[in-house]
C-alpha cells in the first residue's frame, strides 16, 4: 500500500518545513519526504494549492459511547471527526458508565478499534463516577491506553485530592486535564456573568470561577511539577494566569474551544435564549475572545480543541435554564479558525498547525503531529480556498446543537488520511 | 390608526417607544371603560386565550383573567400544579398539544427566564409574557407606570427609588427599563449581594444606603424579600434586613411630599415594608392592582388587532 501526495504545501512545525514537498506514504508509515518524489505506479493525490499537514487531533471530544448512543456513538463521532480533518480525538470520560476502570477503557478501545474512522484517544476520569471524592483506577486505564486523566464536566473540588491525582500521574507518564471552575461561585449559573446576564435575568457564571480554579491548579502543579493542562480556557484572567506561570517555568499548557475564539456571550442576547449558545465554559465577553486570541499568537495557550459535546433536540429545546450544555464542534472546528484567524492572519499556518496536531500530541506523548519520515502517516490536507456555508443538517454527528449554523467559510479540510489509509474526502 | 407593531408582549426592552405610548394611553381608556360599565367589550369574542401559569400567582392572573373576560374572550387556565406539568411533561410538548386548540393568544408565567420566547419560536399564538423567571414582568410595569402617572401626570424627571431584591426580580428589570424611558430618574437601592452586575445598562443609578435612594423620592418601590436568600448567604437575618433596608415611616421622611409609596406584593410585612407604611396615606397599592385590570385588558385589546381609534369608541358607547 503506497501513496503519493504531490505539489501541496507542507506546513510541519515538527520539522521546521513550510514549503512545497512531496510525500510518499508506505505501509501506513511516511516512507519520504522530498521535493520531487517520482512513483509512477503508486496513487497520487494531487495537492496542488493544499496545505498537507500532519493530522489533526482533537485533544477534547464527547463521543457518548458507551451510554449515550442515541446522541453520539464512536462510529458517528469518528465519521463526523474525519470529516472535519481529524485524524485523532481524545474522548472524555463522562460516559455511562465513566471511564474510571479498565474495563471501560477496554472497551472504548475494543468499539474504535472496530468501528473507529480516526484514531480514538481515552481519557480515564480523575475521580470514581466523576464525585470527586476518591481517586479512579488511574493507573491500571494508563496501562490499558489511556493518554490522560480529567473529571471534565466537573472540575476536581478537593485540592488535596487534586495534589494527589498530580503527584501520582508523576509515575505515570501523562498530564492532568482539568476542566477549571470553582463550582460554588459558579453554582446554578447558566452564562456569563455580567450586564446581559443581568439583562436577560439569567443566572451568571463569573469569571472569576474559572479564575479562582486555574489559579490553584497552576500552584498545585508548581508544587508537584506535574503537566496541568487546563481545559477549554475562557477567561481573560485565565489566560494571564497561564502567562505568567509559563514564564515561571510551571508545567502547565491550555487549549481553547473555536466557540470561545469567535463567539461572546452577546450571541446569547441577538439570539434571544438560543440553547445553541449555552455551554460550559460560557461565551465570556468580547474582550475574553480578543484576550484568547492574544494567548493562541504568543503561545499562552497551546492547542485549540473542540468541545464536541452532542446533546439531542430535544433536550436542546427546552427553557434555556434547563437545556443541557454543549455544542458540537468536530465539523466545523477547522472550517471556522481557518476563515477566521488563519485567512485574517491573525494566527499563522505553522502555528495554527502547531496548535492543531504537534502541540496536543507531545502534551498527550502521542508519536502523531509530525510528517517525519519513520512516523506514522496520519495528515491531514486543508483547501484554503474551498467555500462552505455551515449547515447542520450535512452533518455526520448524530446531534446537531451547533451555535455556527449558516456561518460562511472560507478553507477546510480536504482529506483525512489516518495510518496511510484516506478515511474522509470532501 | 394607532396599532401595535409587536405581535408578542415578551418584556419592555422588546418593545419600541410607539408601542409604549400606544400600551399607556389604550391602559387609560380601559381604565375608563372598566369604571363607566360592567359591560363586555366585543374584541375578543371567538378567540381563545390561554393562562399558562406554571408559577403559582393569585394578582395577576385573576386581573389577566378579569381582562379577558371583560373582552369576551374563550379563556381556559392552565395551572402547572394541576395539569400534566406534574406528570413530567416539558413546556415543549405542553404547548404543541395546546397547539391543537389553536389559542389565539398565550399569556405564560414561568420560573425559567425566557420561556416566553422559546413559545413563539413553537407555536403559532400571540405570547403575552405575565413574569418570566429573573427577566422581565412587562405588564406588571404598565401598570406601575400608569399608576404613577394617574397621580402625577408624567413620569418625566420624577426620582423613582426600586428598594430590595433587585438581583431577582423581573418587575424592578421592567419597571426600570420602562420608567427611564418614561423620563424617570430611576434609582435602585438593596444590600451590594442583592443588586447584580450592570443593572446600570438598563437606566438605574445604584446606592447600598436607603436614605439616598429615598431622599427627595416621589416614588418609593419596595420588592418582596423571599425568606430562602437568606440560605444563600444574601444576608445574615431578616432583623438585620429591616434594619438596614426597611421601608418605615421614619425613612419616609426624606422623600419628597405626597410621595407615592409602590409595591408590587404579595408583601412581607416587618421585611421590606412596615405596615403603617403599606397602609399608609402614601400607599397606592391598591391602586396598582386596580389597574392591573386596565393595562391587561389594553394590552390583550391592542394584541387582537384592534387599534387605538376603536378602543376610544368603544370607551365613548359605553359612556352613552
Amino acid at each position: 500500500m503506497k501513496l503519493l501526495i504531490k505539489n501541496g504545501k507542507v506546513v510541519d512545525p515538527a520539522n521546521r518545513k513550510n514549503g512545497p514537498w512531496d510525500i510518499l506514504v508506505e505501509n501506513g508509515i511516511i516512507a519520504k519526504v522530498a521535493k520531487r518524489i517520482r512513483a509512477p505506479k503508486v496513487k497520487t493525490i494531487d495537492a496542488g494549492g493544499m496545505f498537507v499537514c500532519p493530522g489533526f487531533v482533537d485533544m477534547h471530544v464527547h463521543l457518548r459511547e458507551p451510554g449515550r448512543e442515541d446522541k453520539e456513538t464512536i462510529d458517528t463521532g469518528t465519521q463526523a471527526a474525519a470529516a472535519g480533518g481529524f485524524t485523532g480525538v481524545v474522548c472524555m470520560a463522562n460516559t455511562d458508565p465513566v471511564n474510571d476502570s479498565e474495563a471501560v477503557t477496554r472497551y472504548i478501545l475494543e468499539r474504535a478499534r472496530h468501528s473507529g474512522i480516526t484514531r480514538v484517544f481515552p481519557c480515564g476520569s480523575v475521580t470514581k463516577g466523576l464525585k470527586g471524592e476518591s481517586l479512579a483506577a488511574i493507573g491500571e486505564m494508563a496501562r490499558s491506553g489511556i493518554v490522560a486523566i480529567s473529571d471534565d464536566g466537573y472540575s476536581v473540588g478537593n485540592a488535596q485530592l487534586m495534589r494527589r491525582a498530580m503527584e501520582y500521574c508523576l509515575a505515570l507518564g501523562i498530564p492532568v486535564l482539568d476542566h477549571c471552575e470553582n463550582a460554588e461561585l459558579a453554582a446554578g449559573g447558566v452564562m456569563n456573568e455580567g450586564a446581559i446576564s443581568t439583562r436577560l435575568g439569567l443566572r451568571g457564571v463569573p469569571a472569576v470561577a474559572e479564575e479562582v480554579q486555574v489559579s490553584r491548579n497552576v500552584l498545585l502543579a508548581e508544587l508537584t511539577r506535574c503537566h496541568l493542562h487546563i481545559q477549554h480556557i475562557s477567561t481573560k484572567g485565565g489566560v494571564e494566569i497561564v502567562r505568567s506561570a509559563k514564564k515561571r517555568k510551571v508545567p502547565v499548557s491550555a487549549e481553547v474551544t473555536p466557540h470561545h475564539l469567535l463567539l461572546s456571550e452577546d450571541c446569547i442576547e441577538a439570539q434571544v435564549y438560543d440553547t445553541n449558545f449555552k455551554m460550559n465554559p460560557p461565551l465570556r465577553t468580547k474582550e475574553d475572545v480578543l484576550a484568547l486570541r492574544e494567548g493562541l499568537a504568543d503561545g499562552t495557550i497551546d492547542c485549540i480543541a473542540s468541545d464536541h459535546a452532542p446533546h439531542g433536540l430535544d433536550e436542546k429545546s427546552q427553557e434555556f435554564e434547563i437545556a443541557p450544555f454543549g455544542v458540537i464542534g468536530l465539523e466545523t472546528a477547522v472550517g471556522v479558525v481557518f476563515s477566521h484567524l488563519v485567512r485574517t492572519r491573525q494566527i499563522t499556518m505553522s502555528r495554527y498547525v502547531e496548535l492543531q496536531s504537534l502541540n496536543p500530541c507531545q502534551i498527550l506523548h502521542l508519536p502523531y503531529g509530525t510528517l517525519s519520515e519513520g512516523a506514522p502517516a496520519d495528515i491531514t490536507i486543508l483547501d484554503p480556498l474551498k467555500k462552505t456555508v455551515v449547515d447542520k443538517s450535512r452533518m455526520r454527528s448524530k446531534c446537531r446543537n451547533t451555535p455556527f449554523e449558516g456561518m460562511n467559510l472560507t478553507g477546510g479540510p480536504a482529506m483525512t488520511i489516518v495510518g496511510g489509509k484516506i478515511v474522509w474526502t470532501a | 390608526m394607532k396599532q401595535l407593531k409587536n405581535s408578542h408582549i415578551l418584556g419592555i426592552g422588546s418593545l419600541d417607544s410607539d408601542d409604549i405610548d400606544l400600551i399607556i394611553e389604550a391602559s387609560f381608556i380601559c381604565k375608563k371603560i372598566l369604571a363607566q360599565s360592567s359591560r363586555k367589550l366585543d374584541a375578543l369574542k371567538g378567540r381563545t386565550v390561554v393562562n399558562l401559569f406554571y408559577e403559582s400567582s393569585t394578582r395577576t392572573r385573576s386581573s389577566f383573567e378579569i381582562a379577558e373576560k371583560r373582552l369576551s374572550a374563550e379563556v381556559l387556565n392552565f395551572a402547572s400544579s394541576t395539569s400534566s406539568v406534574t406528570k413530567g411533561e416539558t413546556l415543549v410538548d405542553t404547548v404543541r398539544n395546546l397547539q391543537s386548540m389553536a389559542p389565539d393568544i398565550i399569556v405564560i408565567r414561568h420560573s425559567s427566564s425566557g420561556a416566553p420566547h422559546l413559545l413563539t419560536r413553537i407555536c403559532r399564538a400571540s405570547v403575552i409574557n405575565a413574569g418570566d423567571g429573573m427577566h422581565e414582568h412587562p405588564t406588571q410595569a404598565f401598570l406601575d407606570a400608569v399608576t404613577i402617572m394617574e397621580k402625577r401626570k408624567s413620569l418625566r424627571g420624577l426620582k423613582i427609588a426600586i428598594c430590595g431584591d433587585i438581583r431577582h426580580s423581573r418587575v424592578a428589570r421592567s419597571d426600570i427599563m420602562l420608567f427611564s424611558r418614561l423620563g424617570a430618574q430611576v434609582w435602585v437601592c438593596g444590600p451590594p449581594t442583592l443588586i447584580p452586575i450592570g443593572i446600570e445598562s438598563i437606566g438605574c443609578q445604584v446606592t447600598y444606603q436607603m436614605d439616598e435612594a429615598v431622599e427627595g423620592a416621589d416614588v418609593v418601590m419596595g420588592l418582596r424579600i423571599q425568606q430562602e436568600r437568606l440560605k444563600e448567604a444574601f444576608f445574615p437575618s431578616i432583623k438585620e434586613y429591616f434594619q438596614l433596608y426597611g421601608l418605615t415611616v421614619d425613612r419616609l421622611q426624606k422623600a419628597s411630599r405626597n410621595v407615592l409609596v409602590m409595591h408590587p406584593g404579595p408583601m412581607n410585612r416587618g421585611v421590606e415594608i412596615d405596615s403603617e407604611v403599606a397602609d399608609g396615606p402614601y400607599s397606592v397599592i391598591l391602586d396598582q392592582v386596580t389597574n392591573g385590570v386596565a393595562a391587561r385588558m389594553a394590552i390583550l385589546y391592542l394584541i387582537a388587532g384592534k387599534t387605538l381609534e376603536e378602543l376610544r369608541k368603544e370607551a365613548d358607547e359605553t359612556a352613552d
